[in-house]
Formats: structure tokens, sequence, C-alpha cells
């Protein structure tokens, strides 16, 4: 049985990732979680700088769903390259580093930086956070400074490069055409929904951002059309995510079209998920007869 | 480095027991034997309260008991729930029989003091919930243990003949003055601090709403003891990868920084906390 993925260049061992944003650094789930069983780690958004994050309370609970507004707190790329690094790389981890930036320069400077750090495998290109006033969505919201920015990265590193895409736009396959146009080696999707939520009673929102990103299983079947659509206007391979919980939610981002997927706030509840997931695909492959995950990848069946 | 002394389990605790203390209170005895071998004081444990995704998260709660067997030996752990929201509801309707997944032990706990050294213990409400655990540790090496607990109404103070027959001195208060003194319970604190014999070392233990944490700091910072407070956070996963629960904390050059408190408390010193 083959669990293996191609991302661009790279060969994963299984197409199953953590979601950036959901699974700290990493190393803060080294105790629990085998990371070298993942296909990849994908660690938290990193500016160049350290960045402090908004005011609690960053999270709210919705039905099936939460919302969050961290604000990108985070350590910045040369203290990751130093204090994190090493230990992801004795741990074994594939690791996929996601790149902040409030400007272009910002962006190529920081994918340098992890370009030239042993043990990096890709870049994610963060276009797409909801929650933070300078770049992040203002790029991912509009095709030219997409592409723009995916270019000039192209340009700054060999490493497969993956811009993370915003749902929050009328149409995402235009935005996954434009990344692939510019040299982009596959896409992920979808980052949070733009949400609110407020306290009827104080007639506040609950977040401090104001709004915050919806992420969990209400999200799911959005973000399964939308990985559908991409899919089918791309060539380069689609990431998706959106609300997995379980083996038939990975299997559902596949046949839409995913050639893996990531998984985040599912880590949340249970973050010890990841070996059933993997037994839960295992288990779907040889009930189906099916010898090559790959080959599950946009298989959606319109027959009747 | 980043975890408790033990990595966390993730148990299908049965529950043993659901003792309804008031309108809104429980305890809930949970059958969790090697969570409970390595809980430390302060040590908490995050629970999912509904098998579906409403809620979705887990919610988290100081180990209020150790269950022991009659040869001693660790069973379970009890939790210390107040009914606010849909998940503790749920929690609070919980019934014998039923089964909840409990994660943990998490977060770093109660460094304990030594003899001649005094431990008080300052508990606001539900705030009392780490407490049970620490006097039991303190039992054991000796030091004496006061207990200064505040509730609105002597109806919401719960487990005194516990801590009573666990050789915790009480110094009650209550808001509406139904059970000790009237007021909140930082008043007799400062009295008994004012009061203490010169010489006598006391480390403040608190934990309760967020104004009684910043008043225990103060005093214990204007009467040169330590504190180790106990925070309270929205917290999203308890391990660390969600970045929800930080609270703001000075750094060793002094700089306030975010920190998450599921792996940097949820105990901090009352010196470091930098209120908002």
């Amino acid at each position: 049985m083959d669990l293996s993925v191609r991302i661009g260049p790279l060969v994963l061992k299984n197409p199953l990732m953590s979601a950036s944003g959901c699974f700290g650094y990493g190393v803060e789930y080294a105790d629990i979680v085998d990371l070298s069983s993942l296909g990849a780690v994908v660690v938290k958004g990193l500016f160049l700088k350290e960045r402090e994050g908004h005011p609690p309370p960053r999270i709210v609970e919705t039905p099936s769903g939460m919302l969050n507004a961290i604000g990108l707190q985070g350590i910045g790329a040369r203290r990751f390259v130093r204090e994190k690094m090493p230990e992801l790389r004795r741990l074994g981890a594939v690791v996929i580093v996601n790149v902040c930036g409030s400007t272009i320069e910002e962006y190529v400077e920081v994918t340098r930086i992890l370009s030239d750090c042993e043990g990096v495998a890709a870049i994610e290109l963060n276009i797409s956070c909801p929650n933070i006033k300078e770049g992040g969505i203002q790029f991912g919201c509009n095709l030219a400074s997409t592409g723009e920015v995916v270019a000039a990265v192209r340009k700054a590193t060999t490493l497969p490069l993956i811009p993370k895409l915003t749902p929050n736009v009328t149409s995402v396959s235009s935005f996954a055409r434009a990344a692939e146009e510019h040299g982009a080696d596959a896409v992920s999707l979808v980052n949070t929904f733009l949400a609110m939520v407020l306290d009827v009673e104080t007639r506040r929102p609950a977040l401090s951002n104001g709004m915050g990103g919806l992420s969990g299983p209400a999200i799911r079947p959005i973000a399964v059309r939308m990985v559908y659509e991409c899919a089918r206007q791309v060539r380069i391979p689609v990431i998706g995510m959106g609300g997995i919980s379980s083996a038939r939610d990975v299997l559902e981002f596949m046949i839409a079209g995913a050639t893996a997927v990531q998984v985040g706030t599912a880590n949340f509840v249970d973050p010890f998920i990841w070996p059933s997931l993997q037994a839960g695909i295992e288990d779907y492959m040889t009930r189906h007869g099916v010898a090559r995950v790959t080959d599950l990848v946009g298989t959606v069946n319109f027959g009747r | 480095m980043y975890t408790s002394p033990m990595p966390p389990l993730d148990v299908a605790a049965l529950v043993l027991r659901n003792t309804h203390l008031s309108a809104e209170y429980n305890v809930l005895q949970l059958e969790a034997p090697a969570i409970a071998a390595s809980s430390l004081p302060g040590q908490f444990v995050m629970i999912r309260t509904a098998a579906g995704t409403d809620p979705l998260l887990r919610r988290p709660f100081s180990v209020f008991e150790i269950l022991r067997d009659a040869a001693g030996s660790p069973t379970g752990i009890s939790v210390l729930c107040k009914r606010i929201g849909p998940g503790t509801a749920r929690l609070y309707d919980a019934a014998a029989g039923d089964r909840l997944p409990v994660l943990g032990p998490l977060g770093k706990p109660f460094t304990l003091v030594s003899p001649p050294a005094e431990a008080w213990m300052v508990a606001g409400g539900v705030g009392l919930a780490p407490f049970a655990t620490l006097s039991e540790a303190l039992l054991g090496t000796g030091a004496r243990a006061r207990l200064f607990y505040g509730g609105r109404t002597r109806a919401d103070l719960f487990y005194l003949d516990w801590f009573e027959a666990h050789g915790v001195a009480l110094d009650l208060a209550t808001e509406d003055g139904s059970l000790g003194a009237r007021g909140f319970v930082t008043a007799p604190l400062d009295e008994a601090l004012r009061a203490r014999p010169a010489g006598l070392e006391v480390t403040l233990y608190a934990c309760g709403p967020e104004p009684m944490l910043k008043a225990v700091a103060a005093l214990a910072r204007a009467y040169g003891h330590p504190s180790q407070l106990s925070t309270e956070r929205i917290m999203g996963c308890g391990l660390g990868g969600c970045y929800s629960c930080v609270v703001r904390v000075r750094d060793a050059a002094g700089t306030p920084r975010f920190v998450r408190s599921c792996l940097n408390g949820p105990v901090f010193s009352g010196d470091d906390l930098v209120w908002e």
C-alpha cells in the first residue's frame, strides 16, 4: 500500500500534515506525537521579527467551529531557525514553514532565511491570514498582488513554494491559477472564513480583534467545494484543509481533488488523532482495493 | 521542556460519581488512574464535554482531588465545576457511567514551600479547585497551611470540613457576610499578613477572579513574600498549539510578553505577571 504523495519536487510519506497555526512550532507535540510519522509538520506563521499578537480573548466557539484572532504571535524567522529547527531536525520531521510578511520584501527576506536553513522542506506562503492589518490577506485578496508576491518569493527560493489561499474571495480558483502562473509548486486551501461573534448582552465582539477566522467542521463542506473547484483549474497539487476531523474527511478532500491535507482545529480537540487518520485511510484503501493513495485524488463520481 | 513532568494521556474516563454541591457547582469523580498517579498540585486536565462537535473544544479544569483505593493507590481524579456555559452545563448534568475524554496532566505545578515557611492559600469561588491537592502535598512536607477562602455567600463555600480535617486553618469571607468576614477574601488576608510574627516566611498561593489575583500579588509584594498565582484563561488545546490562552508576563529582561498559560503556567509568580 503506497501512501506517499508528491508536492512539486517533494515526496511525502503520507498526505497528512499539521495545519499552520494549529500545531505551534511542532516541538510542543514531540512528547505525544511522532513528528516523523506525519507527511509534514507545517509550523506557525513567521514574520521577520517577533510579533506579540492580539490581546485575549483570542478564540470563541461557535456551533461545530471556532473563531480565532491570534494575530500571528510568533518568535520571528531567525529565532525559529536557531531555537526550534535543531529539535525538529533531530525528531526527523519534514518541516514546512508558513511565511508571513507585511511587504513583499519581508516575504522574500523571511523566505531567504528559511531556505538557508537545513531541514526546511518547503515554504507555505501566508497570503491569507484574515486577522492582521498589514500583509496576509491584503495580498491574498487581489489577483495582481498574489501574482506579484508569489513571483518575488519564487525568485528567492528553490524550495517548493505553496501559497496558502483565502476563501474570502469570490473565486478561489482564479487565485490558485494566479499562483500557478507565477511559479507556485502547489496551493493550500482554505484558510479561515472571516467571521464575527457578538455578546448580545454587552453588544461587544467576543474577540478583542472584533473579527476572527472561522475553522472547524462547520466550514468543511465549503472547503471541499473550493478544493474541488481549484483542483479542476490548476495542474499543480492542491493541499486541502477545512474542518478535517477523521479519516473519512481526509478521503473526502482527496476525492474532491486534494493531493494532501492539513489538519488544524481537530488537533486541538484530539492531539492523538494522527495514527487513527492514517489507519482509517489504509482501511479504506484495503476495502476499496486502492493501491496508491494518489489514485483517489480527484475521483468524484458523478455517475448514477 | 515544554510539557508537564510526565507526557499527558488522553483517557475515556468513566464518571464514577457526580455530586451536586449547589445549583451551580458540582464535583465530578473520574476514573483515571494513570493521570491521577502523575498529577502534581496546580496541574490541570482538558475535558471534552460532548461526544459530537458542539461544544467543539475541551474545557480546562484543575485537578481537584486525587481519588485513592483502600490501599492508597490512585484510582482517579475529581474536578470542581461551576456551571457557566453549555460545556459546564453538560458536566453538571453528567451521570455516573458516562465516559468523558480527559487529557492530562498538563501545565506547570505549584512549587511547594519548605517548613518553617508557611503556605497561605487564597481561593475565590471556583478558584478553590487546585488547593485540595496542594493541601495534601503540603501535609506531606510538614509545612503549615492556611486557606483564605471567599465567595458571594455561604452556599458558595464548599469542602470546609475536608480542609479542616487535613489540618488547614480556614479564614473565610463572603460578600454578603453570611459566613466569615464580610467582603472580599483579600481583607482577612491583609489583616493576617499585618499580624504575622516577625520573621515568619510565607508563600502565597492564589486562584480565583483576576481582581483577586491582582490584589494578592500586590499584598505579596507589599509584605515582601513570594506569590504563586494560578491563572484561568479561555484555552483551546492545553498543549501549546493554539496560542489562545496567553497571559502577559515579564521576561528575564523585564519586557512584558504574551506567553501561553498552558505551557508556561497556569501557575505564575505574582512578580512576573503583568495585569491588563
